[in-house]
């Protein structure tokens, strides 16, 4: 039977997770509560159940990364993307705008762990730079270009219907930079998106800017590899699922050979 | 015959498509021409806009070697002497606002995208005519490592520029050779410059080429074909700067012998500036050389680098290949849930703040912080084109220029609207608005305009009789304008 006492240190296991940037490494009673719930499963149930309650959900408790929470949908604790992405009057505009930032961060993500085997490995440390996120999109976008200047119809975009277009035209489209009047990377140009994308990151405990070269250089924290596997990754894909676009994919589960046979 | 065959007999080639795709490229050339006279700050109709933006264009294209472009007060400096050279009267003020007006106008700052965008029409498989969006850019905007905003021209500038629309980049390269050989055989200079800087303009498009592949190649070695389109465009370009060398390297001969021999000061002047041209060539043959020859090592290096890996320990997804490429593969509006989806999951937790009525109050006390320099995000302007802006007719304007020409003696509105009236009755209205918009004048606008008239409104205090217009009988009449320095 739970104490007054396990509730209270199955919600302050839940504090430390709201705050990420604290590890378990650097502080006793945090790496004492990971621990016992390793350990303890009435413990590990009572710490679940707590946060149930709050609007969040427990990914993962570990030594190197802490306790990893994720908010259930309508929790206090979510973030929209309608409070990330620039806001626009124009709806197709602002679906547009969403979608370039969504796809930033499945970059980032995809160039943290280009391998799936570096998504499994928990030893494994990507490296992130604004540079390379941006180029693997860009790269992807020359590839789906070259494709599509293959096929035999013309797919040019309709004019009447921009949200028909395809998402990789509007990130080709939209500019890498743009020099703006104090020198600063303007907002929304993708790199300007990117370099927001991998500060908020870094915020939220996920990497650690390593140097200012190539436009900022991260490396990914364990906390992100836990976040991207054991949630990220597989909401979208089920999304993807349901819309018919991508095949579960074989052991080997790489799409990146069948790529470079159509260049 | 029916219709829809001679639509699709006459219209739904893909030629077409690409001549009309070639043609919008040409179009923000023309917008420049088109919108020069509405410039407030200048009377910029002196200037011809396509010719700076054609130049500016050149000088970029020049500037792109393998790593970096032009900066922009580069493009501009170097603009000047060429828009001065139009309007040597006019300031060296006026001329730098004029070289940015048209370098951002290429750019085309004030839109999301910063490029061009034209519909063109066309014929699908099921023969239903069908309008396309055609999206393009003419100067693109890079961040250099260390993080410099700097220009380069789009291919489809370059090939705007060169002409060389639709043709074969290799062929089109010997044809300009076997022209310019003949060009300096007859001795005709002047051509063989043209020739000699778009055999220049060739070289630095096969430059691009190749610093893409190798780009791809350091972030992926598997998304470029090293086994054959790689080593093919290795050779190709090998044996293209073999050629060009002999080829320029006779031509430094000739032309070098030709400058020197030469005896009017005017060819001599020519060739020495295509001895100039050439040598440039070789030069960046030589650059394009060192680099082909570092690829092959470049693959070696990156091949090991990017080793391949182990079986996967548990069963993940591919994030590349079966989640990136696949959302960007999906229509924008389909796109939208499973990115949002992989944000929200991603994006982790947020802690409400929540305020404190203690730290509030000390909060509310606390002087204003110093404004910061740099201010958040620009917005940027959501601009939807006028729908019709003619109300009145050009043959209205010119009845109404006419009924308010006055330059003797004033009379009242409501002599002129009766006047209007009898000729059209919208007429009546186009003078009532013009003569109460002259009741301010804006006399600087008029000077700055350089106008030698402006109409003047004044109340006396008559009302106005009208059956549509109420308000003072206006006297109106012309005032002249005199200015200094005007002899």
């Amino acid at each position: 039977m739970s104490t007054t006492a396990d509730v209270e240190s199955a919600a302050r296991l839940i504090s430390f997770g709201m705050r990420p940037k604290q590890l378990p490494g650097r502080d006793v009673v945090y790496a004492d509560l990971v621990r016992r719930y390793g350990e303890d499963s009435a413990f590990k149930q009572l710490t679940n159940s707590v946060a149930a309650g709050l609007g969040l959900m427990v990914l993962d408790v570990s030594t190197q990364a802490g306790a990893v929470l994720a908010a259930t949908d309508e929790s206090v604790f979510e973030i929209k993307m309608d409070s990330y992405a620039r806001q626009s009057k124009i709806r197709e505009r602002r679906d547009t705008e969403k979608v370039l930032h969504g796809l930033v961060h499945l970059a980032t993500a995809a160039l943290g762990y280009p391998r799936p085997d570096d998504l499994a490995n928990d030893t494994y440390i990507g490296r992130v730079s604004v540079e390379q996120v941006d180029g693997v999109v860009r790269e992807a976008c020359r590839i789906l270009d070259e494709r599509a200047a293959k096929a035999e119809q013309n797919n040019d975009p309709l004019a009447g219907a921009p949200e028909l277009e395809q998402a990789w035209r509007a990130y080709a489209r939209r500019p890498a930079a743009a020099a703006t009047k104090d020198g600063r990377l303007a907002s929304d140009t993708t790199r300007g998106m990117v370099s927001r994308a991998l500060r908020f990151l870094a915020d939220q405990g996920f990497l650690v800017q390593v140097s200012g070269e190539q436009g900022g250089t991260y490396r990914t924290t364990p906390r992100y590899q836990i976040q991207v596997r054991e949630l990220a990754a597989d909401s979208a894909f089920e999304e993807l699922l349901e819309l018919g676009v991508v095949a579960v994919g074989d052991a080997a589960g790489s799409l990146r050979p069948s790529i470079s046979d159509t260049l | 015959m029916r219709d829809a065959d001679l639509i699709s007999g006459g219209l739904a080639d893909e030629g077409l498509a690409r001549r009309l795709k070639a043609l919008a490229c040409t179009a923000p050339l023309h917008d420049l021409d088109a919108r020069k006279a509405k410039l407030d700050w200048a009377d910029a109709t002196v200037y011809q806009m396509a010719e700076i933006a054609l130049h500016t264009i050149d000088q970029v294209t020049i500037a792109m070697d393998f790593d970096t472009g032009a900066g922009h007060e580069d493009v501009v400096r170097r603009l000047q002497p060429f828009i001065a050279a139009q309007a040597p009267g006019r300031g060296a003020e006026e001329h730098l606002r004029v070289a940015r007006w048209v370098l951002d106008n290429l750019i085309n700052v004030g839109t999301a995208d910063r490029g061009f965008r034209r519909v063109y029409g066309s014929v699908d498989e099921s023969g239903a005519y069908r309008r396309r969006a055609f999206d393009f850019k003419l100067l693109v905007e890079l961040a250099a490592p260390d993080g410099e905003v700097y220009l380069r021209s789009s291919d489809e500038a370059i090939n705007v520029l060169v002409g060389a629309l639709d043709t074969d980049v290799e062929s089109a390269h010997i044809a300009a050779e076997v022209k310019l050989e003949n060009l300096i055989s007859r001795g005709r200079l002047a051509d063989a410059k043209l020739a000699a800087e778009q055999a220049r303009y060739r070289t630095v498009q096969y430059g691009e080429t190749l610093r893409a592949k190798l780009d791809a190649t350091r972030r992926d070695v598997r998304a470029v074909d090293w086994a054959d389109e790689m080593p093919e465009l290795l050779d190709s370009a090998l044996s293209h700067i073999e050629a060009r060398f002999r080829a320029e390297n006779a031509i430094l001969r000739n032309i070098t012998r030709a400058r020197d021999e030469a005896e009017d000061p005017d060819h001599k002047r020519r060739a020495a500036e295509l001895v100039d041209i050439v040598a440039d060539c070789i030069s960046r043959h030589t650059q394009l050389q060192s680099r082909l020859q570092a690829a092959g090592a470049t693959f070696r290096a990156e091949q090991d680098r990017q080793q391949f890996s182990g079986p996967p320990r548990r069963a993940t997804l591919d994030l590349f290949g079966q989640l990136l490429v696949p959302s960007l593969e999906l229509p924008i509006a389909d796109a939208v849930a499973p990115v949002e989806d992989f944000f929200h999951a991603v994006a982790g937790v947020e802690v409400p703040t929540v305020p404190s009525l203690s730290s509030l109050v000390s909060l509310l006390l606390r002087p204003a912080p110093e404004r910061d320099k740099l201010v958040g995000e620009v917005p940027e302007p959501e601009l939807v084109p006028a729908e019709q802006t003619d109300y009145y007719s050009d043959e209205q304007w010119r009845r109404a220029d006419e009924l308010l020409d006055l330059p003797e003696v004033p009379r009242r509105l409501s002599g002129l609207l009766a006047e209007a009236r009898e000729a059209d009755p919208r007429l009546a209205r186009l003078v009532a608005l013009r003569a109460l918009h002259s009741y301010s004048p804006e006399i600087g606008a008029a000077v700055r305009q350089g106008d030698d008239r402006t109409l003047l409104a004044v109340d006396d205090g008559t009302p106005l009789e009208d059956d549509d217009f109420g308000g003072a009988d206006l006297l109106l009449t012309t005032a002249r304008i005199e200015r200094e320095g005007v002899a």
